[in-house]
Formats: C-alpha cells, sequence, structure tokens
C-alpha cells in the first residue's frame, strides 16, 4: 500500500465516521480540523465536508430545555435580583420624597405646641388636631413611611391608588393607598397596601409586627405616629378590611386608624394580612422627626 | 441545534469556550433589561376585593 493509498482510505473512514464524532464533545479540534481539510481538499466531487444529520427531534429536545432554563431563570430574577434592586431604589426613592417635604417646610411657621402632662410623669407636647390633606391624584406621591421594625433604615414613598404597574411595582413608590380611604391623621381608615414578596419585599415583614409597633407617616405637614394594634388574616374578598372602621360596615369613625394589607403567604396570593393600627400623636416637621426614625428622615 | 453552533465558532477549544460565556453574558443582559421586565408586565393580575400583592 501507498502512502497516498493509505491516506485516502483513512480519509474515507474519518469521512464516514466524521457526523458521530461531531456529536461526541470530547473530539479533539485538531483531528477534526484535519479531517476537513482532509474531506473537502481530496474529494470535492463527493459533496465537500460530510453534514450532520439534525434530528426534529433533538432540536426540539433543545428547544425545550432552553425555555425551562428561560423559565427558572426568569423566576430567580424575580425572586432575587429584582427584589433586592427594587428594595434600594425604593429605599432611596423615599429618602429623596422625604427631603422634598423637608425642603417645602424649610419656610413654614412653627406652631407652638401646648405642654402637656403624661400619666407617667413624662412632659410632652400636643400640636391639636392633626392636619388632613387631600388626596392628590392618581399615582401621586404624598407620604413616606417609615416602620423601625422591618429595619432600621426602611422606608417607603406612599402613593394614591394601589395600582400595581405604576405604584405597587415602582421603582420609586412600593406602597400604594386605597383611594376613598382616609388621609394621613385623618379620622376613619387610612388604608394602604404593597407587596410582601417581590418588587422590593416591602410588607414581607407585616406579620412580625408586635403590638405598640410605630409606623410613622410623613407628609408635607408633620409626622403622624400610628401604633400598631392587630392583625387578621383574611381572605381576598374581605374589603371590609377598609371599612372607616375596619371591619364594622356602615360604623360612625371616631379614631384614626391605619390598615396595612399584604398578600400571605410569602410567594402566594391566597389569603391577606390586614394590619391595624392607631394614630398616637403628630407633629409638625418643623419640630423635627420621632426620635426612633430621627437618623433616617432627610438621610439616605 | 447548539452542536451547530459550537461548530460555528472558529478558533480553539479555549477561544470557542470563550466566546461561548460572551454570548451567553450577553444574552442574559438581554433577557433582564428588555425580555423579563416586559415578561412580568405581561404577568399582572388584579382580582377584586383587597389589591393582589
Amino acid at each position: 500500500m501507498t502512502d497516498e493509498e493509505e491516506s485516502a482510505r483513512e480519509d474515507w473512514r474519518l469521512a464516514e465516521t466524521l457526523p458521530a464524532q461531531e456529536d461526541s464533545e470530547g473530539a479533539s479540534p485538531q483531528t477534526r480540523r484535519g479531517q476537513r481539510r482532509h474531506a473537502s481538499g481530496r474529494h470535492p466531487s463527493s459533496g465537500s465536508k460530510p453534514r450532520r444529520k439534525v434530528s426534529v427531534v433533538g432540536v426540539i429536545g433543545e428547544l425545550l430545555v432552553t425555555a425551562g432554563v428561560l423559565v427558572l431563570l426568569f423566576l430567580g430574577w424575580q425572586t432575587w435580583w429584582q427584589s433586592a434592586v427594587l428594595n434600594a431604589q425604593q429605599n432611596s426613592a423615599a429618602a429623596e420624597q422625604s427631603k422634598k417635604f423637608l425642603e417645602h417646610a424649610k419656610d413654614a411657621p412653627k406652631p407652638t405646641p401646648t405642654p402637656v402632662a403624661t400619666p407617667d410623669g413624662t412632659k410632652t407636647v400636643d400640636y391639636g388636631p392633626p392636619p388632613v390633606m387631600k388626596a392628590p391624584g392618581p399615582a401621586q406621591p404624598f407620604a413616606v413611611i417609615y416602620v423601625p421594625r422591618f429595619g432600621a433604615d426602611w422606608k417607603r414613598t406612599i402613593r394614591e391608588t394601589v395600582d400595581v404597574e405604576s405604584v405597587l411595582n415602582s421603582y420609586n413608590a412600593g406602597v400604594g393607598h386605597y383611594p376613598n380611604t382616609a388621609m394621613p391623621g385623618d379620622v376613619g381608615n387610612f388604608a394602604i397596601a404593597a407587596h410582601d414578596t417581590g418588587y422590593g419585599n416591602t410588607f414581607l415583614d407585616v406579620s412580625k409586627l408586635q403590638v405598640g409597633d410605630a409606623i410613622y407617616i410623613q407628609t408635607k405637614d408633620g409626622y403622624y405616629t400610628y401604633r400598631f394594634r392587630n392583625m387578621e388574616y383574611v381572605t381576598p374578598s374581605a374589603v371590609q378590611v377598609l371599612y372607616s372602621v375596619p371591619q364594622v360596615k356602615d360604623a360612625q369613625p371616631g379614631d384614626r386608624y391605619i390598615t396595612m394589607t399584604t398578600c400571605n403567604p410569602p410567594y402566594h396570593a391566597q389569603e391577606r394580612i390586614a394590619a391595624f393600627g392607631v394614630l398616637e400623636s403628630w407633629q409638625p416637621l418643623s419640630a423635627g422627626p420621632p426620635k426612633e426614625i430621627a437618623a433616617e428622615v432627610g438621610g439616605s | 441545534m447548539y452542536g451547530a453552533l459550537w461548530r460555528l465558532l472558529p478558533g480553539p477549544v479555549w477561544l470557542r469556550i470563550l466566546l461561548l460565556v460572551v454570548l451567553a453574558a450577553v444574552v442574559l443582559y438581554c433577557l433582564v433589561t428588555w425580555v423579563f421586565p416586559w415578561v412580568d408586565s405581561l404577568l399582572q393580575s388584579n382580582e377584586e376585593g383587597t389589591v393582589a400583592v
């Protein structure tokens, strides 16, 4: 057998086994390149390099696997990545909003408080009945909420309406105010909503609230201090938690309530948590923030 | 499909792997920047009652 004959034979054999080899990832590219050169160089008439058979089932399989990976990626993105990003963005947006309130109130006249003695002997001041603002237009920001129980630096902007797209999912809001419920400081029920998981995990920790926990609402007028009182697990259709007196139909409110609603359990939406609180006090912006959130207000 | 992609890429193995990593990064970037937010906006549902959040 001459060298040329042997080489040609080898070529033929390689060409025949090529498709199988290309299937395995272990095939060295060196060999493959050699095969290709041989194949195209020596057998120009036999249709150049051998073609790999593409199986329809194989391609469908690869597409399905790809689709599965994409869905998993999407879920991972939605659960962790996007939530973490939104959490940070909503927090800093709330800080911005708070700064704006303080900026606008800079030149406001300072009201004189009346000193009052509390039962436990400490002195406190009273600024009279809390001012009540008018509800702004849809998706307009009007307040910043601070709940130390959710984290020392936790804060969110509250916007009018509970529209999912423009308020609850927004990178610079997160908390929505149910239209036609009371405004902060008003007699009646100031009802707000936010996501529990996803989109910044805004109200994820509502179930961790303890009786007496402070819920601070900052508006252009002042700081409203609400105290958490109780919570209930209800069905999604239980809109009575939004009544002027929560859970009581057609009652005449005499108190200033706050109601926070969110989904339950985490990552699901079969139930709602409604957390209720009552207004304890208010103070104008010029009087400075309540001690517990002093470090956060106007900061980042 | 992916076999064809592998054969389409030029160069030795290390270069192909590098190119694949770059391609994957580009695809991931596009997904996170445009595709996922878009899909997310399609999945919104708002039931009756207290808002589904």
